[in-house]
């Protein structure tokens, strides 16, 4: 009976969760090649400025409330780590 | 008549497009209308087996459209059902036969002369598919509770609206509502919540639809639970306010009762 309280995500939930995100990408035809490419670009700006933990962000494309079929509109979704802002200070002191 | 050339479709293969399509097409036939049915998916027509009309078919689609044939010559009249009428596709050709502007011209010639034209479209989205949509006014989406088949139908919705379809109605076809109540399958209000466009059935995946195919007669109308759901897809169509059938409620029910007996 104890496997029943740690379950795992039933299935039904995880498919859901997928086509989430699958149909997002796939509506604004979006590839992860494309969001692969953006985000080695926002990293590459950001660099500029900080110090950025490259290994730990993160850079999708993810739904917020919209007006579209599915009630949904896709957003870009960055989460950028920064490592050290020392090299901001240094450019403006 | 408005609206009355129906495409349907799905992206993918195998989701029971043809079977729709048949099912639909005689039970608005046995409701009395009259009823066109045409198979799009040129090379490979299925829609006259599936009907169980493939011994009758002497001209095809793409006879009328290179003028092989008159028009009235490629239709079989089904006789079990009057009314009912397919137009069925070329085998030995393929998709490049045809052109969306002479779908167009076909479909303008039928329209008027009959209550329903319902066309049975391909899988895919290329040339198949645009021939298939040309001529319609509304269509139908067949898609199934999979992930696969989900991802094709909202592409497939997608083109349809850049087409300028305004009507586009959901059929969910095999649902199996013990999955549904494990907790393994999507139930249709979560399809319906992803693909965004109003339902119009739900099918439950019935052993019943297997032997209709093997019979070559659609089991619309009959006592089977798709029979049934398909009966209400054609009384929806027709306008009228039917419920969706509760899968869930009636088979927990029924296991309810059979449980009884079993443990008895």
């Amino acid at each position: 009976m104890t496997w029943f309280f740690f379950r795992r995500k039933s299935s039904c939930q995880v498919a859901k969760d997928r086509l989430k995100i699958l149909l997002i990408t796939d509506r604004v035809n979006c590839s992860p090649e494309i969001v692969e490419l953006i985000k080695r670009d926002i990293t590459k700006v950001i660099s500029k400025y900080v110090k950025i933990d490259t290994e730990n962000m993160e850079v999708q494309i993810t739904a917020k409330k919209g007006n579209s079929r599915s009630g949904k509109a896709p957003v870009l979704y960055a989460n950028v780590p920064i490592l050290d802002l020392q090299k901001q200070e240094r450019r403006f002191p | 008549m408005e609206n009355n050339v129906i495409v349907v479709t799905s992206g993918k293969g195998g989701v029971g497009k043809t079977t729709t399509t048949a099912n639909i097409g005689t039970g608005l036939a046995k409701l009395g209308k009259k009823v066109c049915l045409i198979d799009t998916d040129i090379g490979l027509r299925n829609l006259d087996v599936v009907m169980g009309l493939e011994n009758r078919i002497v001209y095809h689609l793409v006879d009328v459209i290179e003028g092989n044939c008159r028009m009235k010559q490629a239709l079989i009249r089904d006789k079990r059902h009057p009314g009912l009428y397919l137009m069925p596709s070329a085998q030995t050709r393929d998709k490049t036969a045809v052109s969306p502007g002479q779908m167009v011209k076909v479909i303008e010639h039928l329209k008027d002369q009959f209550d329903y034209v319902i066309l049975d479209c391909p899988a895919g989205i290329e040339q198949g598919f645009q021939n298939a949509i040309a001529g319609a006014q509304r269509a139908i989406v067949v898609t199934t509770p999979e992930v696969s088949a989900i991802r094709d139908a909202d592409r497939i919705i997608g083109l349809l609206e850049m087409n300028g379809f305004s009507q586009m109605d959901l059929i969910i076809n095999r649902l199996r509502p013990e999955m549904v109540k494990r907790g393994d399958m999507m139930s249709s209000d979560d399809v319906v919540d992803i693909l965004g466009i109003p339902l119009l059935g739900i099918i439950p995946d019935d052993e019943s639809v297997v032997v209709a195919t093997n019979q070559g007669e659609p089991m619309v109308g009959g006592s089977s639970p798709a029979g049934i759901a398909y009966s209400n897809v054609v009384a929806r169509l027709e306008g009228q306010e039917v419920p969706f059938l509760n899968f869930e409620k009636s088979i927990s029910f029924f296991s309810r009762v059979t449980g009884i007996f079993h443990k008895a």
